[in-house]
C-alpha cells in the first residue's frame, strides 16, 4: 500500500473519481496548468484534458453558480476554492442555492457537487488566509460539512463525497497538506461520511476534534499519559450531519469532554457538541465541557502560534477536566 | 468606442514629440527614484525571502510605471485603495521604505501590528493608502463609496483604485463600476493588465477585446495605456482625475504591463509563463524607457542614475536593518483592535493565554512557510 502526504491522498481520490466516471469534473482557480496552489489537482489536467481539468475566471461565485449548474444537469463537479477565506463570494450560491435547490424544487432538483477547500492557520497566512470557517457552513441546512485528518480518510472522505448525492464543503486542513503521510489504499474505497474515528484509545477524558487540531490533540494525550490520564481522541470527520449518537456515547462513557478547534470560540461547533451533551448526557458528566479554541479575534499572522491551540493549551484542559 | 492600441508618450529612443507632462525636473527624478526604489525593495524583499528572514512577498518587477505614473496624478489629500501589488503609489507619496519593512517583518512597529502577512501594509498617512485586503476586488465598490461620501461632504477628494486585470472578474469590480456609473463617483479605476492572474493568462480572463472596453457596459469612460510608459500612465490618469474632480464621473484605465517576476515568491512563472513573452517584456523595461525620457531630455546627468541606483540599496539596506532589530508586537495585539471596546469575553481570553503562559511557557512558533 502506498504512503501519501494527505495532500497526495487528495490528488489520488480525485484522479480514481475522474478514472471511474467521465462526469467527474475539477476547476478552479488554477487547477489546471499549474495543477493548483498546492498541487493538490497536480497532472489531472495532462491525464483528463482541459475539458474535465481546468482553469477559470477569478471568480468564486462564478465557480461555485456554475457547478451548480452542471451538477443540477447530469455532471459531478468537483470545484476548489483556493482558500477558504476565498469563498465567501460564493457565499450566496453555496447558502441560498446549492443547499436549498433540493428543498425548494420539491426534490425534482438537486446540486450533488462537491466543493474542495483548504482552511486553517499553521502556514503564517495571516488573517486571509488562515481562516476556520466551517461554522458558517455548518450552520446551514443542506450542506454536508467534511473535514479530514489523514491521508486514508482524505481519500476515502472525499470519494465519498463526491458519490454523495447532496452538496459537500470539503474542508482540507493546509496545515497537514505535506506533514502528515500515511498508507493509502490504491483504487477505490469509501469512508463513510456521518462516522467518527476514534484517533487514540482512553477512558478517563475524551477530546472531540477534527482536522489539523487531530495530531495537536495526540500529543496533548500523550503528554497527559506520563501524568497517568488516559485521554480518548475522536476525530469527527463529518460535522454535518454529526453522528450524534456516537458523541454522546463517548461523552456517557468517559463523563470528561474537551471540545477542540481552531476557529473562534463565540458560535463555534464546540457550542454544538456542548449543547448536544448538556441536552442528552448531563447525567453522566463528572466535569464541565471545556473548549478549547481560537480566540474570539481576527487570525494575527506574526503571532498565529499563540492564537492556534497548541498542546499547551489542550493539555490544561484534559487536566482541568480530569482533576475536576 | 474603446481604442485598443494603448496610448503611449515615450518613443523607443526616449523622445516624447513635445510632450509636457506638467511636472518639473526635480518631480520627474522623483518618478525615477521612486520607481528603482521599488525595484530595489523588492529585489532585496526576494532575497530575505529566499535566506527565510521573511516569509513572504509580492514582486512588482515590471509594473513601476504604472503604479508610479498613476500616483503622480493624485493630491495628497486623495484616497487610494490599492491592491497588494501597488505599493509603489505609497513610495511615492512619501512613505518611508523602513515603515514598509516593519511590514515586512511583522515586527512591533508595523502599522498593520503584525496581524497581516507581508506586502499587506497598513499606512499613517502622508497620503490615505487604504490598508490591503487578500481577497480580489473587494475594495472596488468601497473607493466608489468613499468617492461619493467626498463628493457628499463637499470636498473636491478623487478616489483612485486598483486591480488587476484578473479582479475584473470579482463581484466587486462590476458592482463598483455599476454604482460609480449611475452615481457619476469621482473615482477613478485602475486596471493594471499585467498579464496574468497567478498562472491564467489575460486571455482566459475575459472575451471582451480588451479589459477598457468593460467601461462601456457601464457608460464609464475608458482608455488603454502603454503601462510602461510613465508619462503616458501619469497623462490619462491626470485626465481621469480631473473629469472625477470636476465632477464628470468615474474613468476605467486599462494599463497593459507585464509582470515580470511570479505572482508571489511562492509562485513559479516559469511554470506556465511561456519564455519568449518574458524576453520580449523585458525590453520594454519600464525603467530603461524612462531613463532614455530622462537622459534624451537632458534631466539626467551623466553619473547620476548610478547614484540613485546607490542611494535606494542604502535605503532599503538600512530599513532592513532598522526593521530586524524590532521585535515582533506584544501579544495583547490579538487582542486589540477587534473592536473600539474590548469586549469582556475577549478580554477574557486574552487573560487565560497569559495566565496559560505564565503556568506552561509560551507557545513556539512553527517553521510555517506560505505555500502560495
Amino acid at each position: 500500500m502506498p504512503t501519501l502526504t494527505l495532500l497526495q491522498a487528495i490528488n489520488d481520490g480525485l484522479r480514481t473519481a475522474m478514472r471511474e466516471d467521465p462526469s467527474v469534473l475539477v476547476f478552479g482557480e488554477d487547477v489546471g496548468k499549474k495543477g493548483g496552489v498546492f498541487l493538490a489537482t497536480e497532472n489531472l489536467q495532462k491525464e483528463f484534458g482541459a475539458p474535465r481539468c481546468f482553469d477559470t475566471p477569478l471568480s468564486e461565485d462564478g465557480i461555485v453558480g456554475t457547478a451548480i449548474g452542471m451538477a443540477m444537469n447530469g455532471l459531478k463537479p468537483v470545484a476548489e476554492i483556493q482558500f477558504q477565506d476565498f469563498i465567501f463570494p460564493a457565499f450566496d450560491q453555496i447558502v441560498s442555492e446549492a443547499a436549498k435547490l433540493r428543498y425548494r424544487s420539491g426534490g425534482q432538483y438537486t446540486a450533488p457537487l462537491v466543493i474542495r477547500t483548504p482552511y486553517g492557520g499553521g502556514i503564517r497566512g495571516g488573517l486571509y488566509h488562515s481562516q476556520s470557517g466551517e461554522a458558517y457552513f455548518c450552520h446551514t441546512p443542506g450542506l454536508k460539512v467534511v473535514v479530514p485528518s489523514t491521508p486514508h480518510d482524505a481519500k476515502g472522505l472525499l470519494l465519498a463525497s463526491i458519490a454523495d448525492p447532496d452538496p459537500v464543503i470539503f474542508l482540507e486542513p493546509k496545515a497537514l497538506y505535506r506533514s502528515v503521510k500515511g498508507d493509502v489504499p490504491e483504487g477505490r474505497y469509501t469512508v463513510q461520511l456521518s462516522t467518527l474515528r476514534e484517533a487514540r484509545p482512553g477512558k478517563d477524558v475524551v477530546v472531540f476534534c477534527y482536522g489539523a487540531m487531530v495530531p495537536v490533540a495526540v500529543k496533548a494525550a500523550e503528554m497527559a499519559a506520563e501524568g497517568g490520564i488516559e485521554t480518548r481522541i475522536v476525530d469527527l470527520r463529518t460535522l454535518l450531519p454529526l453522528d450524534e449518537e456516537a458523541v454522546l456515547e463517548h461523552a456517557r462513557s468517559t463523563g470528561r469532554v474537551v471540545v477542540l478547534h481552531e476557529a473562534p470560540r463565540f458560535c463555534g461547533f464546540g457550542a454544538e457538541i456542548s449543547a448536544l451533551i448538556a441536552e442528552h448526557a448531563l447525567e453522566y458528566m463528572e466535569a464541565p465541557v471545556v473548549r478549547v479554541t481560537g480566540f474570539d479575534t481576527p487570525f494575527p499572522n506574526t503571532l498565529e502560534h499563540h492564537y492556534l491551540p497548541d498542546h499547551r493549551r489542550v493539555l490544561d484542559a484534559i487536566e482541568h477536566v480530569a482533576r475536576f | 468606442m474603446t481604442t485598443t492600441e494603448p496610448l503611449k508618450v515615450i518613443e523607443a529612443d526616449g523622445a516624447v514629440n513635445g510632450h509636457d507632462s506638467g511636472l518639473s525636473a526635480a518631480e520627474l527624478l522623483h518618478c525615477y527614484r521612486t520607481m528603482l526604489l521599488v525595484r530595489a525593495f523588492d529585489a532585496i524583499c526576494l532575497k530575505l525571502q529566499r535566506a527565510g528572514r521573511i516569509g513572504f512577498s509580492i514582486p512588482n518587477e515590471g509594473v513601476e510605471a504604472t503604479q508610479v505614473g498613476a500616483a503622480s496624478a493624485l493630491r495628497k489629500t486623495d484616497w487610494i485603495f490599492p491592491s497588494y501589488r501597488d505599493f509603489g503609489m505609497a513610495l511615492y507619496h512619501g512613505v518611508p521604505a523602513v515603515e514598509m519593512m516593519h511590514n515586512m517583518f511583522g515586527n512591533a512597529r508595523d502599522g498593520a501590528k503584525g496581524r497581516q502577512m507581508p506586502v499587506h501594509f497598513s499606512f499613517e498617512r502622508p497620503i490615505h493608502f487604504v490598508s490591503i485586503s487578500s481577497p480580489i476586488g473587494t475594495h472596488v465598490p468601497q473607493a466608489v463609496g468613499a468617492a461619493y461620501a467626498a463628493r457628499q461632504r463637499g470636498e473636491d477628494t478623487v478616489v483612485l483604485t486598483s486591480f488587476g486585470e484578473g479582479g475584473t472578474s470579482s463581484l466587486g469590480f462590476h458592482s463598483g463600476l455599476n454604482f460609480a456609473g449611475v452615481w457619476k463617483a469621482p473615482v477613478v479605476f485602475l486596471c493594471q493588465n499585467n498579464g496574468w492572474a497567478i498562472s491564467c493568462s489575460a486571455e482566459e480572463q475575459t472575451a471582451s477585446e480588451s479589459f477598457a472596453i468593460k467601461g462601456e457596459a457601464y457608460g464609464v469612460p475608458n482608455v488603454v495605456v502603454d503601462g510602461n510608459d510613465l508619462l503616458a500612465v501619469r497623462k490619462v490618469a491626470l485626465e481621469a482625475v480631473e473629469r472625477a474632480r470636476s465632477g464628470e464621473g468615474p474613468t476605467l484605465i486599462e494599463a497593459k504591463t507585464f509582470r515580470m517576476g511570479g505572482h508571489s515568491t511562492s509562485d513559479d512563472p516559469k511554470k506556465y509563463v511561456p519564455a519568449e513573452q518574458i524576453e520580449l517584456w523585458r525590453k520594454r523595461d519600464p525603467i530603461t524607457r524612462f531613463e532614455k525620457f530622462l537622459t534624451a531630455a537632458k534631466l539626467l546627468a551623466p553619473g547620476r542614475a548610478e547614484a540613485l541606483r546607490r542611494e535606494v540599496e542604502e535605503d532599503v539596506t538600512a530599513a532592513v536593518r532598522e526593521a530586524e532589530k524590532v521585535g515582533p508586537p506584544g501579544l495583547e495585539t490579538i487582542f486589540s483592535d477587534v473592536y473600539a471596546e474590548l469586549p469582556v469575553h475577549v478580554r477574557k481570553q486574552g487573560e487565560q493565554l497569559f495566565d496559560l503562559g505564565r503556568r506552561r511557557g509560551d507557545a513556539h512558533a512553527g517553521d510555517g512557510k506560505f505555500p502560495l
